[in-house]
């Protein structure tokens, strides 16, 4: 009997240990070791003039203390680009410990390492830093302007990246334009915000020449590869391990993060093991943010409100530093069409050094933005046009896969779509809202003088995108199967989903698959779990290595049961012929006899030596050329090009005139990802998603004062959505499988974030009658809307 | 100074500075890393356990404060043949967890709540979660599951 | 974020209590439910020498209603509180109030007693005391004194208490008769610090009008404020909208908000007219139905 447990709601097979206490994060290894802490700059911009670090020495507990010159050979050099890109006129990125210049506040200047957190803190209040403060470039437009303050001393503009691109005639285009309008719009800083911190512990041991570190980060892979150059270590003796991980969205995948350099660094030099649990107040200050950008549109429509010509000039806020290089925007740029078919699209991308904490992918990563300012477009344009927004979106559709946008996508190849339907998402999505109610009741409510609003958005997310991932799939003598990949996970069932596909394929049952992630000692090969790719990539890769065990198993069992391989098949744990189900092998001791050596503990064993010698017999050798000794392959998967989701979200919100409270009484959510593994952990994803989402939209920005100091670095003041703000989000879904890779899948990881503050700007827009140009909106910002108060 | 206190029924010594919250000694000195950090400031609600049978943030508590009294962590939830409690059941058969780090702390909110209130509306969960910040699940499966355990807890006999 | 060292004792009794602080000095605190005082300590924004513990003196332990006042000792809970029966059919100002400090786990360990003396603009307790025209018990090394409300809020976290003084008992007349309360705030989340709120009494003469009534921000200046001039405008009027509406517009004049990154004065103003209004109406309909 075959069984199927691809798009089957499986409940997850890492719950267990999480949920009684026994799963193992970063901060549960070692214990005993050592602490790390660290001085930061309390200034956004200023020269570092002297660091006096003798007291801290003397506090009893104190191992070492640490500042720049300290460091040696690599160390003290810049950390890497992650992302080079020739657009990129001003790459910079930071110093391990900050060298003679703080670039924003929160920048590391001095690291101490004591017995535990609590000396290595006391340490922190006696470190004496001599600073020459010196004017920061903190408000984007103003350092985007002439005459702004530099972010570096060394450069003398704020300029750090600048693309251009274009598709079709825009100019001829806009000259044909009935309609044409100039808008601004503009989102603010916000930052990922995993419960759980960044965390490093590092174990240096001396005798065996061997470094074991415990990172919470979505790519360890990356990470070993690169302590392994910087130390000029054998990689085989470098191991990075992600455990579980408390929720990444972006933020823990940087390569590298200064910290993640300096424990492993003072873990060989003192000799002990040395453990850093990321503060709060440290994330907030020394953790990467996103969402800054300021977004100029010009735009040319036809009467129907076809979008004939679009130009955007944006700026993008990079922070103090771009070990991103241009991803983010050019992100922004690719996606910014959404579901549109745009002939005549234009950008320009600014990308601006600010003395801010350093931006790089949060959740969305640059499509939230994209969302928003199409959305606010096609909104306005119908606005102003007098039609409905959702005839406008009708008309502007992409109708034919693939699908050429005509600029370049963020893995700096084409931008392509590969399948979709939009009218039958956006018509699935009218038909859970209701839509002929929803208006009336609207109607009835605005009848009643309440105020309430309708509002859409529409979105496509670009996701597994390349260059690869591998998985290792093999077959125990037991009967159980291990799959291990090497990227980190964060929450997102991987374990679970994986364990999935290999049981549909080798038919076992769910409970014997195990899966590890982010172990670089299981696998050493990686990418990393970001941009919505893992399902996508590594599940294929899953696929592959599987189906290869798959070969290998048929090809010894088909010499045992004197059949063809063809003749074989998979069922139930076992091989058997075809036809014939009683002639056949359970996969455990199939995986004895395909390893001919002798270490039998138990009947079954015994028994698969002894097929064993049934399997080989006969050839000129124990291992017959071409075969390799039990049931196991490696394998990589690495696609062509990026797959696109896409889907469509509604709001109906109700707006407190007297509080400017904005009250979400109905969210509506269709999406696409292709073919779904899980729908359940689909919908988990969504759920979060959508819920960061809402926060971006109406509660969460990280706020700046003029000298760059951060406003809100605590969970009082940085408002993330509870229980109690969240409506009940309706879902719906449709399948439009990817003609791109073997399971048809696309990501999902973003897609309930992306278009959510366009549909939430819509929705106000909708209620108050008026263009919502600014995210997120604060209930201030609503009553300013609204004209109750003046704004400040 | 020396601190006996009792954690999940078993009466447990520690020696600690008196400045050490309850969650380092918890994770550090007993080695029950369940309770999980988030903040160390009261609002994110991971380190939630229960004192004498009551929520409290084991972040804003001094362990020496504890001296003689109940803690019950994530650890002490399951009954000892290792069955899971009906919130843990339910938290995994709606799916109510993805990372897994704020759930301990949920787990002991809503234990708190359903012995208070076996019958909760959605909207009395919601309130009452309030205290714990989750950045992965978006809270629905979360109220779901405890709607769903305090559905089974009072189906039992 | 680990707080400083300090010196842990903890006294079984009141004049313990009182004699270790004294000893101490300056650099000692109280510490009640510490769920103001520890996120400080968190923060190293509150370094102190030594702490005195309040909860194992049994004698602060108490929370009840002693006919028409409700007494609370230094360590009753915010929770403690909430548990008293009857409380919300006596006072629902307080009730409410309390139910929108924090979360329950912040609840089952602040205290009253704590947050009277933190004395935050935008907690709820301090606008109870003031409501009801409450007192507090204070010990210090020269014995023990009692402290009306209007005397004990100076400014932002500055009461009259010294720093060598224990706060022993909080104790709020709850007025008995045919009379209508409530307590309304908006926050960004729910159970955050009120961005403003607002606490209303009234009590309805037989013909009608207000006998008495008391108005209550919080949020909006330097401490929580009773607001004069609505009070004096509803007292002896007949409670209708327009005279609502005269009241609470009339809360103008006596507020300052400042402002800060959850919003600007103006903004704070707003909320602050609208949950007085809220506040009132519900306490007069209240009012009115305890008439009925
Ligand atoms: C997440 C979170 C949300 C919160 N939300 C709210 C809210 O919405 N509204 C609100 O009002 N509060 C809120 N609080 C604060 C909470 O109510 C505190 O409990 C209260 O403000 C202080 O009480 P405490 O007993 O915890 O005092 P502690 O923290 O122990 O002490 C606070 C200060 O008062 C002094 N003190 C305490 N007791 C005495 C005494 N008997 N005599 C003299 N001095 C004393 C201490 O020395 C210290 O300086 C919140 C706290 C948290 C962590
Ligand atoms: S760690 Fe205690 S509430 Fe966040
Ligand atoms: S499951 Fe990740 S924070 Fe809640």
């Amino acid at each position: 009997m075959t069984t199927r447990l691809f798009g089957e709601r499986v409940a997850r097979s890492e719950d267990r240990r999480l949920l009684t206490g026994r799963g193992r994060y970063t901060g549960d290894f070692e214990p005993a070791a050592a602490h790390a802490a660290f001085v930061r700059s309390d200034f956004a911009h200023a020269r570092i003039t002297g660091i006096d670090v003798a007291a801290a020495q003397a506090v009893p507990g104190v191992l070492d203390v640490f500042t720049y010159a300290d460091l040696a050979d690599g160390f003290a050099d810049r950390l890497p680009l992650l992302v080079p890109s020739d657009k990129l006129i001003a790459p910079r990125t930071q110093h391990a410990l900050a060298k003679d210049e703080a670039c924003y506040a929160g920048e590391v200047l001095a690291m101490v390492v004591a017995r535990d957190r609590y000396v290595a803190e006391d340490a922190l209040e006696r470190i004496v830093v001599e600073y020459e403060p010196l004017p920061a470039a903190v408000d984007l437009d103003r350092a985007a302007g002439p005459n702004a303050p530099l972010a570096h001393l060394d450069m003398t503009d704020n300029l750090a990246g600048l693309v251009t691109e274009e598709t079709g005639d825009v100019d001829a285009a806009f000259a044909a334009a009935p309609h044409v309008y100039d808008w601004t719009l503009r989102m603010e800083r916000s930052a990922s915000m995993p419960i759980e911190t960044r965390g490093v512990v590092a174990r240096y041991d001396e005798r065996e020449d061997r470094l074991l570190v415990h990172d919470a980060t979505q790519a360890p892979t990356g990470v070993r590869f690169g302590l392994a150059m910087l130390f000029g270590m054998d990689p085989d003796r470098v191991h990075v391990v992600a455990p579980d991980v408390g929720g990444g969205f972006g933020v823990k995948v940087i390569q590298f993060y200064p910290e993640e350099v300096l424990v492993p660094w003072a873990a060989r030099r003192l000799g002990v093991p040395v453990k850093w649990i990321e503060d709060r107040r440290e994330h907030f200050l020394g953790s990467n943010h996103e969402r800054g950008q300021i977004h100029h549109v010009h735009v040319g429509a036809a009467d129907d409100g076809r979008i004939l010509a679009l130009e955007d000039r944006f700026l993008h806020d990079t922070g103090a530093y771009c070990s991103y290089g241009l991803i983010l925007p050019i992100i922004t740029a690719a996606q910014l069409p959404g579901p549109y078919d745009l002939e005549n699209y234009r950008y320009e991308l600014r990308s601006i050094f600010t003395n801010t904490v350093p931006t790089s992918p949060f959740r969305g990563a640059g499509r939230p933005h994209a969302a928003y300012v199409m959305e606010r477009v096609i909104e306005r344009v119908s606005k102003e046009l007098n039609l409905d927004s959702l005839d406008v979106r009708r008309r502007n559709f992409v109708k034919e896969f693939p699908h050429h946008v005509g600029v370049t996508f963020q893995d700096g190849g084409p931008t392509v779509y590969d399948s979709g339907d939009y009218p039958k998402g956006l018509a699935t999505l009218l038909e859970q809202l209701d839509l002929e109610r929803t208006r009336t009741e609207i109607a009835t409510a605005r009848a009643e003088g309440r105020t309430v609003g309708l509002g859409f958005g529409a979105y496509v997310e670009g996701t597994g995108i390349g260059p690869y991932e591998g998985a290792s799939v093999s077959i125990n003598p037991d009967g159980t199967v291990s799959v291990a990949t090497a990227h980190g996970s964060q929450g997102q069932a991987h374990e679970t989903v994986f364990a999935q596909v290999v049981a549909d394929e080798l038919q076992v049952p769910f409970e014997r698959v195990h899966v590890t992630t982010g172990d670089t000692r299981r696998l050493g090969f990686g990418v990393g779990t970001f941009a919505s790719r893992t399902a996508v990539v590594a599940g294929n890769a899953v696929l592959l290595a599987t189906t290869e065990v798959k070969r290998q198993a048929a090809a010894v069992a088909a010499r045992i049961l004197e059949v063809a391989p063809e003749d074989v098949v998979f069922a139930d744990g076992a091989i058997h012929v075809a036809g014939a189900p009683d002639r056949s092998i359970p996969l455990g001791r199939l995986a004895m006899a395909s390893n001919p050596t002798r270490y039998a503990f138990g009947a079954d064993a015994e028994e698969g030596a002894k097929l064993s010698q049934l399997a080989y017999e006969g050839g000129d050798r124990p291992l017959p050329e071409g075969s390799h000794p039990g049931l196991a392959a490696t394998e990589y998967y690495s696609p062509t090009s990026g797959v696109f989701g896409f889907g469509f979200h509604a709001a109906l919100v109700e707006i407190d005139l007297e509080t400017g409270h904005v009250d979400i009484l109905r969210y509506v959510v269709h999406h696409d990802s292709g073919r779904i593994i899980n729908p359940m952990v689909v919908e988990g994803q969504i759920h979060g998603g959508v819920a960061q989402g809402i926060g971006g939209a109406l509660y969460e920005r990280i706020a700046y004062g003029e000298e760059g100091q951060m406003l809100n670095a605590t969970f009082m003041d940085f408002l993330m959505v509870t229980a109690a703000e969240m409506p009940r989000i309706e879902e719906v879904h449709t399948e439009t499988p990817s003609p791109n890779n073997p399971l048809g899948i696309k990501g999902v990881g973003e897609a309930g974030t992306i278009p959510v503050s366009a549909t939430i700007a819509n929705a106000i827009s909708d209620a108050l009658n008026t263009p919502v140009d600014h995210m997120p909106v604060t209930p201030e910002e609503v009553l300013t809307l609204a004209g109750k108060i003046e704004s400040p | 100074m020396d601190v006996t206190l009792s954690v999940n029924g078993v009466s447990r010594t520690a020696s600690v500075e008196p400045r050490i919250t309850l969650a380092d000694v918890l994770r550090d000195e007993l080695g029950l890393t369940g309770t999980h950090v988030g903040c160390e400031h009261g609002v994110c609600g991971a380190c939630t356990v229960l004192l004498d049978g009551r929520s409290v943030r084991s972040c804003l508590l001094f362990a020496v404060q504890a001296a003689g009294q109940e803690v019950t962590t994530v650890e002490g939830l399951a009954a000892a043949d290792g069955t899971l409690h009906p919130l843990q059941k339910a938290f995994h058969d709606a799916h109510g967890l993805q990372c897994g780090f704020c759930t301990p702390g949920f787990l002991m909110a809503a234990r708190e709540l359903l012995d208070e209130n076996p019958s909760p509306t959605e909207s009395e969960v919601r309130t009452w979660l309030s205290g714990n910040l989750c950045r992965c699940t978006g809270y629905q499966n979360i109220v779901d599951a405890v709607l769903l355990a305090a559905e089974r807890m009072r189906g039992a006999p | 974020m680990k707080p400083a060292a300090f010196e842990y004792l903890a006294p079984r009794s009141v004049e313990e209590a009182v004699a270790l602080l004294a000893e101490r000095g300056e650099d000692a605190k109280v510490i009640a439910g510490g769920q103001s005082l520890v996120p400080m300590m968190a923060f190293r924004l509150a370094t102190p020498a030594a702490l005195v513990d309040l909860n194992g003196v049994s004698e602060l332990d108490h929370a009840r209603v002693d006919r028409d006042t409700l007494v609370l000792g230094a360590t009753a809970r915010h929770r403690s509180v909430q548990e008293l029966a009857g409380l919300r059919e006596r006072c629902a100002m307080v009730a409410e109030a309390v139910g929108l400090i924090g979360h329950p786990p912040i609840r089952n360990r602040g205290t009253a007693g704590g947050s009277i003396a933190h004395a935050d603009p935008a907690a709820e307790w301090p606008a109870l005391l003031l409501a009801l025209d409450g007192e507090v018990d204070a010990m210090g090394p020269g014995g023990r004194r009692t402290i009306a409300a209007a005397d004990l809020f100076r400014t932002y976290f500055t009461t009259a208490l010294a720093p060598d003084e224990i706060l022993t008992e909080v104790r709020l007349p709850l007025p008995a008769g045919a009379v209508g309360s409530a307590f309304v705030e908006v926050a960004q989340r729910h159970g955050d610090f009120a961005v403003a709120g607002a606490g209303a009494l009234m009590i309805v003469a037989d013909d009608g009008s207000v006998a008495d009534a008391r108005l209550v921000l919080i949020g909006v200046r330097d401490t929580a404020v009773r607001s004069v001039a609505a009070e004096t405008i509803l007292r002896g009027a007949s409670p209708t909208d327009p005279v609502l509406d005269d009241a609470t517009n009339a809360i103008r004049s006596e507020i300052d908000p400042v402002s800060d990154v959850h919003g600007s004065s103006a903004y704070r103003r707003r909320v602050a007219i609208a949950v007085a209004r809220r506040a009132v109406t519900l306490a007069r309909d209240r009012a009115h139905a305890a008439v009925a």
